[in-house]
């Protein structure tokens, strides 16, 4: 019995990553689409249009002051919403983890390679935005070529968040509880489309503390304007720290869900 | 050589059901072992610990003399697993799912590859090579299972209800894979509700209910040595049993008809015939299926 609680992980869980990575590539051009779209309506529609009227915000171009925001959403949203319903899926409709595990795969390798592709998936989408707002010249080069290795670490993050609400998620519907209190608040009030000082002082408090999606808004920012401020390692250490707690928490709740 | 698989009072919990209750077998190479039951009875669970999926909750389980709670990635190597659920992978066609599959036992891609294709044309789907899943009938899927359980060529397969919910064409298919397997000396243990199956292919066989093993031994065995070797249906009237229970026989009533199991059916049937009108009378040899329903019962488990 005892044996089962030590993390079993081993280089195999490189094998689930490919699995994902093979199937996502099999799909590209649906795949790479909406990347390529949405931050350009995004910037066009609230960067451009809604800046117009609102003009800069702390000297910044309204446009400018949004675009890491927008690198820090995607991000969020890619490993968030591959780690939730497409996990899932695979987990409980597809069957895809029972049939690794009948391979010399551990549970924790499955997870563990999950984790690594959600990351990944963060990876791809904010390189290709970081692409497009390049273009558009709303980013500061070079620093912001930072934000391709950040968003590896920025994915894992709410890959092994989202993990955890799969692992005790009683069915696929309840996963909208996560999506619409969690993650669209945050979408809104994490420094995103406004300043946090604009917010009341406790509100404030409560996004830097506990909010992730603030940590990488305040990472991005720093990287796309050059302005590197004490926040900056704040915020890298919280993901950091934040990131291996999710890490076990969500191996343990797996298991829990998986091995009966 | 130790025996392939050996379990001392194997017992699964669940909470307060006790799932497997203390069960001991053992398997020896090249045999095929079956695992008869009623659903609920315990058999698959059984499977999920050989698998090392499932963690034993007491009494001690090895696999190839190896304990499968402390090394389940050497365990797992060695088997070829079957479920009873599909869970092929939908995003990928036949010959990828082979392949991927080989992926996770570590074995290099072209030699993959080449498995893939033997193991295709060997269960007969090699024009389904380049098809997705979706598109397979419910008797490929299976057979593709039964490749993808094959792919690592394992030591030891476990077949968790091999031709579950397949026409006889498919069954009888799968059937004769299985015994080529067993004629290359493969070591296999299935589960089956089909006693037909369970008499066409296992060496031996155990029936559980309730977690527990009531019987072991050879299909042949099992049914002249708990049944009797026949099996007499006459109509279910009252002439016809107080006949019976005049002549002391042994009978089961079923519904309407009243089934004597006997080693002597000729002489029951004349005498019968003799003493009371019976109608009609059906003599049969028993089958395993009623051994089966003898020791699990008649009620429906779910």
């Amino acid at each position: 019995m005892d044996s089962y609680l030590i993390p079993r992980i081993s280089r195999l869980s490189l094998k689930v990553w490919q699995r994902n990575w093979d199937v996502f590539f099999k799909t590209y051009q649906v795949n790479f689409l909406p990347p390529f779209i949405e931050p350009v309506l995004y910037l066009v529609a609230i960067g451009f249009g809604l800046g117009m009227f609102v003009g800069e915000i702390d000297g910044i171009p309204y446009v400018n002051f949004i675009a890491p925001a927008l690198l820090a959403i995607s991000m969020m949203n890619a490993a968030f919403f591959e780690c939730t319903y497409s996990s899932y899926v695979r987990m409980y409709y597809q069957k895809t983890f029972e049939a690794m595990i009948a391979t010399p795969l551990s549970i924790d390798d499955v997870v563990t390679g999950e984790l690594l592709w959600g990351a990944t998936r963060s990876c791809i989408y904010s390189s290709v935005m970081l692409l497009v707002f390049a273009l558009f010249g709303v980013v500061d080069l070079p620093l912001s070529l930072l934000i391709v290795p950040f968003s590896f670490l920025a994915g894992l993050l709410f890959a092994c968040i989202a993990m955890c609400f799969t692992a005790i998620t009683p069915g696929i519907d309840a996963l909208n509880y996560p999506s619409f209190l969690f993650i669209t608040p945050m979408f809104l009030f994490s420094g995103t489309f406004f300043p946090l000082d604009v917010l009341p002082p406790a509100v404030q408090t409560f996004a830097v503390v506990f909010l992730p999606l603030t940590q990488l808004v305040i990472i991005t920012r720093s990287l796309t304007l050059s302005s590197l401020s004490p926040l900056f390692l704040y915020s890298l250490i919280w993901i950091i720290l934040v990131t291996a707690l999710c890490f076990v928490l969500s191996l343990r709740l797996m298991r829990r869900r998986l091995i009966v | 050589m130790g025996p392939v698989i050996s379990a001392a009072q194997l017992t699964k919990r669940y909470g307060s059901l006790v799932a497997v209750d203390a069960v001991s077998f053992s398997v020896s190479r090249g045999e095929v072992f079956g695992f008869l039951g009623p659903n609920g009875a315990g058999k698959t669970t059984t499977m999920k610990m050989i698998q090392c999926i499932s963690p034993v909750t007491s009494g001690h389980l090895s696999v190839f003399g190896m304990d499968v709670d402390l090394r389940p990635r050497e365990i797992k190597r060695m088997l070829g697993v079957l479920p009873q659920e599909t869970n092929l992978d939908p995003d990928f066609t036949c010959f990828e799912n082979l392949t991927h599959y080989a992926r996770y036992f570590g074995i290099a891609k072209r030699q993959a590859g080449d498995r893939a294709d033997e193991l295709l044309s060997f269960l007969q789907l090699e024009e389904k090579r380049d098809v997705r899943i979706e598109k397979l009938s419910g008797g490929m899927k299976r057979r593709l299972l039964l490749a993808r359980a094959l792919v690592n060529d394992p030591q030891l397969l476990v077949l968790d209800e091999p031709t579950i919910g397949l026409d006889p064409q498919g069954r009888h298919l799968i059937w004769e894979k299985l015994k080529a397997l067993q004629a290359d000396g493969n070591t296999i243990v299935l589960t089956t509700h089909y006693l037909e199956e369970a008499e066409r292919l296992c060496n031996r066989l155990v029936i559980m209910d309730e977690g527990k093993i009531l019987v072991e031994g050879s299909p042949g065995d099992l049914v002249s040595n708990y049944v009797g070797s026949d099996i007499l249906e006459v109509e279910h009237t009252p002439p016809v049993i107080a006949c019976l229970d005049d002549m002391h026989e042994h009978y089961e009533i079923f519904g309407d008809i009243v089934q004597v199991q006997t080693t002597h059916p000729r002489e029951v049937a004349k005498e019968l015939f003799e003493r009371c009108n019976p109608g009609r009378v059906f003599a049969r040899p028993a089958s395993l299926e009623d051994e089966f329903l003898k020791l699990t019962g008649r009620v429906l488990r779910d």
